[in-house]
């Protein structure tokens, strides 16, 4: 039986990114991007059910995000997590890899014993590839990164195959690791219908706070407790309930400071022409291969 | 990023406006089940949102997962070697996902592990799938042998079967089809014999059987030493084991993903379902109503997948200095599929409904008889309601599988030389939707079947009403010419019965059938246009194009085109 916590992340669609997602000044506008779950974060929720198929155990997604983030929680439920927590609060915004990496690792402490800490490689929005890692240090416990595949698994061990360079290795753990999984590295089951509609009434404190808010009948306390009752009830983590140094959190944590956003239009300048010859392909690779395009 | 749900208006149209408040409230037992299951719903509202958000799945899954294995799947096909069936390796996934996805079962009851739903959004999930890879249908839509087994089988037999289906782990076959039993199933040979202690054995061959290779089978045997016809006929459920051998894989047209297997059973031991000799004529027959309309939802998807295609390369292909989308012609011809796919699924989803109720009533009153309750009502009205099953059913097959090889047959002719190569999805198209107005009962079985009712005017009371009814502004031209189609049915039907001759009412029955489903599809159509205006446009074309074609079914009839049959050996060299 191996508990695993995972790390999961709502993320801007940036796939979509059409005229009006890009403010004056170059930062994201994020209101008018499609908010999706992080495709590398599903794949490490993947993981984390694949191991409970093997062996059983717990698998809990944590998200430190805003009350909005709680779609991406109702969906790890959907998928088979037994359980999800929204660790939110107005101290912890505009946090840089560190700061979040510190709020997570004392969720994660909070929430108890675990295992396994699976997170996606990196997020499509910041593409730093740091909270993972930073996340395993601060807990104090090995990490592997750029997993492709768990191989064997043992009571208090775990072998996983890594991506490196031109090839993979073969690294072994000891238990409780962290690791960071790759995009490929396994299909993403989908949503189970049953769970989906068990579930799809889950709400997470602010959201019964707001239906409060318009409603006089309704007291949160009752209701907190007839949600949990259901377990459909998401809890939600704050500063207060962590109490963690704030002064780590959030923007005053973070050292991480944008110095200069700079638009970048991609456009063609100065096209050549190459006649249609077996000579003039070479010559078009020969230019490909001085500017580094090719080779 | 495709979900085959939330990009089809036209099925949203249907969806949200399908009326399953009775149906739920019968399957739900008024919602009493969700103390006991956490994803039953609590009340008619919960209950479609719970649809809504499996259909989203499913669509889900369609749009971007099984789409993009079809061209793979139909090129790869379900192999075969030493006696062994692999489906491709598409299909294999495609089936991991919709069972862990929980919906290899979705009508079978929550106690078997199933999903309990309606039988029209089941149906509406098999309609997003076939769009997306028609050949997963035959494998995905036996899901409901399932269901003849909840029916009519013992309870024993339910907990042995009914759990694997719907956890996917096995699927199912119907093994009806032997080499001199196609259409006429009363012709079954294949033996089942007891042994001293009771227990039977099944010995014979069974042809083109689809999934033959599946784990369950349900089996229609002659129980009945010395007999001939259809009561000599039982139904049987058995395992897949050692004794049942897969002889061959069809090598097909289409469809490719399904395989189609010839069966040897070798004293295979099985259990009888229900009572003895009502095999085919009860037990068959009710499994007929749902698995017509599977082949009809199948057909429907491809169409969509097919008319998608055109639009498509209509609005891309350039020639004379535009796009094709923009010659006269070509955007007529786009309509012409347009309005025959909406019209399908009219009658698709009215039909599906009208089953749907049908078999529920039929579980309550049996429930309410138990109980020793009056049923009276209920009764009546189960009688009227299946009348209209027993018309509409074959007459959604015939119709449904006939139009989907005409959609993608002017698919393909809007594709040009191109559609006719492999590399353009359409070619597979068409040669899935071959086998849809041949298999679960030819079209020509159909219009026998449908022509029943229609020679009776079942429906006579339901077009009365509707002739009463006042519609409003253009509509009531429409209505008007649906009065006129109604007249030119009256008239032929009579000169048909007036002549007293079975031949010609056989073959005259096409037309007979033809222009009852202008007038119940008319209608369908008449009422959507009062509730949506885009829906005039597809009830203008489609009524006016039916009095047309009405006229023409009525001169074949009344102009003695038939006349000819009887000298068919000289005209025949």
């Amino acid at each position: 039986m191996h508990n695993s916590i995972v790390l999961v992340k709502q993320v801007p669609d940036t796939s979509n990114i059409s005229g009006q997602v890009m403010k004056e000044d170059g930062t994201v506008n994020r209101s008018k991007l499609p908010a999706i779950f992080n495709f590398e974060d599903k794949v490490a929720l993947e993981f984390a059910l694949q191991i409970k198929d093997r062996t059983g155990g717990k698998v809990t997604a944590i998200t430190m995000g805003p009350p909005r983030a709680s779609d991406i929680l109702r969906e790890c439920l959907y998928m088979g997590a037994d359980d999800a927590y929204l660790i939110t609060d107005r101290k912890f915004a505009g946090a840089d890899t560190l700061a979040t990496s510190y709020v997570l690792s004392e969720a994660v402490k909070k929430i108890g014993s675990f295992d396994f800490v699976f997170a996606g490689r990196q997020a499509i929005d910041g593409d730093t590839a740091q909270v993972g890692p930073q996340t395993a240090e601060k807990l104090g416990i090995p990490q592997i990164t750029y997993a492709e595949e768990i191989l064997d698994l043992e009571k208090e061990c775990v072998r996983v195959k890594r991506k490196i360079d031109g090839g993979f290795e073969i690294v072994e753990s000891k238990l409780p690791v962290l690791i960071t999984v790759l995009k490929d590295a396994a299909d993403p089951r989908p949503l189970s219908a049953k769970r989906l509609m068990a579930y799809k009434g889950a709400k997470s404190l602010l959201e019964l706070e707001k239906l409060v808010e318009g409603n006089p009948l309704l007291y949160i306390d009752k209701l907190m407790y007839e949600y949990k009752n259901r377990s459909l009830f998401i809890p939600t983590l704050t500063a207060d309930d962590l109490q963690i140094d704030i002064s780590r959190c959030g923007i005053k944590g973070s050292p991480t400071k944008v110095y200069e956003v700079e638009s970048v239009v991609l456009a063609g300048s100065n096209p050549m022409r190459f006649e249609n010859s077996k000579n003039g392909m070479s010559q078009l690779i020969d230019i490909l291969l001085e500017d580094r395009i090719l080779g | 990023m495709p979900n085959y749900f939330l990009d089809n208006p036209d099925v949203l149209f249907h969806f949200r406006n399908l009326d399953l408040k009775e149906i739920t409230a019968l399957a739900e037992d008024n919602y009493a089940q969700a103390s006991q299951f956490n994803y039953a719903p609590t009340d008619y509202e919960d209950a479609m949102k719970n649809y809504e958000k499996v259909l989203e799945v499913v669509g889900d899954l369609s749009g971007n997962y099984i789409a993009s294995r079809s061209a793979d799947v139909d090129h790869e096909g379900a192999q075969f070697s030493e006696g062994h069936v692999q489906y491709a390796h598409g299909t294999q996934l495609n089936i991991k996902e919709l069972s862990q996805a929980d919906l290899m079962g979705m009508i079978l009851p929550r106690k078997y592990g199933g999903l309990n739903f309606p039988f029209t959004i089941y149906m509406m999930s098999v309609e997003l799938l076939s769009r997306a890879d028609a050949s997963l249908m035959n494998i995905f839509g036996l899901q409901d042998i399932g269901d003849t087994i909840r029916k009519f089988g013992s309870e024993d037999q339910r907990q042995e079967f009914l759990p694997k289906i719907a956890a996917g782990e096995h699927t199912g076959a119907m093994a009806l089809t032997e080499p001199d039993a196609g259409s006429d199933l009363q012709a079954v040979k294949l033996q089942a014999y007891q042994d001293d202690e009771g227990k039977w054995f099944l010995r014979g061959v069974k042809r083109f059987i689809t999934n033959g290779n599946a784990q369950v089978l349900l089996v229609l045997a002659r129980s009945e030493a010395g007999t001939r016809d259809g009561r000599g006929l039982s139904l049987f459920v058995c395992h897949h084991d050692g004794t049942v051998k897969v002889r061959r894989i069809e090598n097909k047209l289409g469809i490719h993903g399904s395989p189609t297997c010839e069966l040897q059973f070798n004293d295979t031991p099985a259990q009888l379902i229900g009572t003895r000799r009502f095999g085919l004529i009860k037990y068959v027959l009710d499994l007929m109503y749902r698995a017509r309309m599977g082949v009809s939802a199948q057909a429907l998807g491809i169409s969509q997948a097919a008319y998608e295609e055109a639009l498509k390369y209509a609005r891309e292909r350039r020639q004379f200095g535009k796009t094709i989308y923009e010659i006269p012609v070509i955007a007529n011809m786009l309509l012409d599929m347009r309005v025959l796919l909406e019209s399908n699924r009219s009658l698709f989803y009215s039909a599906t409904k009208c089953v749907d109720e049908k078999e529920k009533l039929e579980e309550f009153i049996e429930k309410r008889k138990a109980e020793k309750q009056p049923v009276s009502e209920e009764t009546a009205r189960l009688k009227q309601i299946t009348k209209a099953a027993n018309l509409l059913t074959p007459m959604t097959k015939y119709l449904l599988a006939e139009a989907s090889n005409k959609i993608t047959y002017d698919a393909l002719q809007i594709h040009g030389g191109t559609g006719y190569m492999k590399e353009f999805h359409v070619e597979q198209l068409a040669r899935d939707a071959r086998i849809t107005n041949i298999y679960e009962g030819t079209s020509q079985m159909q219009i026998v079947a449908a022509s029943g009712g229609v020679v009776k005017d079942v429906l006579v009371e339901y077009f009365a009403l509707k002739e009463k009814r006042e519609y409003k502004g253009g509509l009531s031209r429409l209505a008007t010419i649906l009065k006129d189609i109604r007249a030119l049915f009256l008239d032929s039907l009579k000169y048909v019965l007036d002549k007293k001759d079975t031949m010609f009412q056989d073959v005259a029955a096409k037309d007979l059938v033809e222009m009852y489903s202008y007038l119940y599809i008319g209608y369908l159509l008449l009422d959507e246009a009062e509730i949506n205006e885009r829906k005039v446009f597809i009830a203008n074309r489609y009524i006016v194009n039916a009095l047309a074609s009405a006229q023409k079914n009525a001169a074949a009839i009344k102009g003695e085109l038939f006349g000819d049959l009887l000298h068919a050996d000289k005209i025949l060299l």
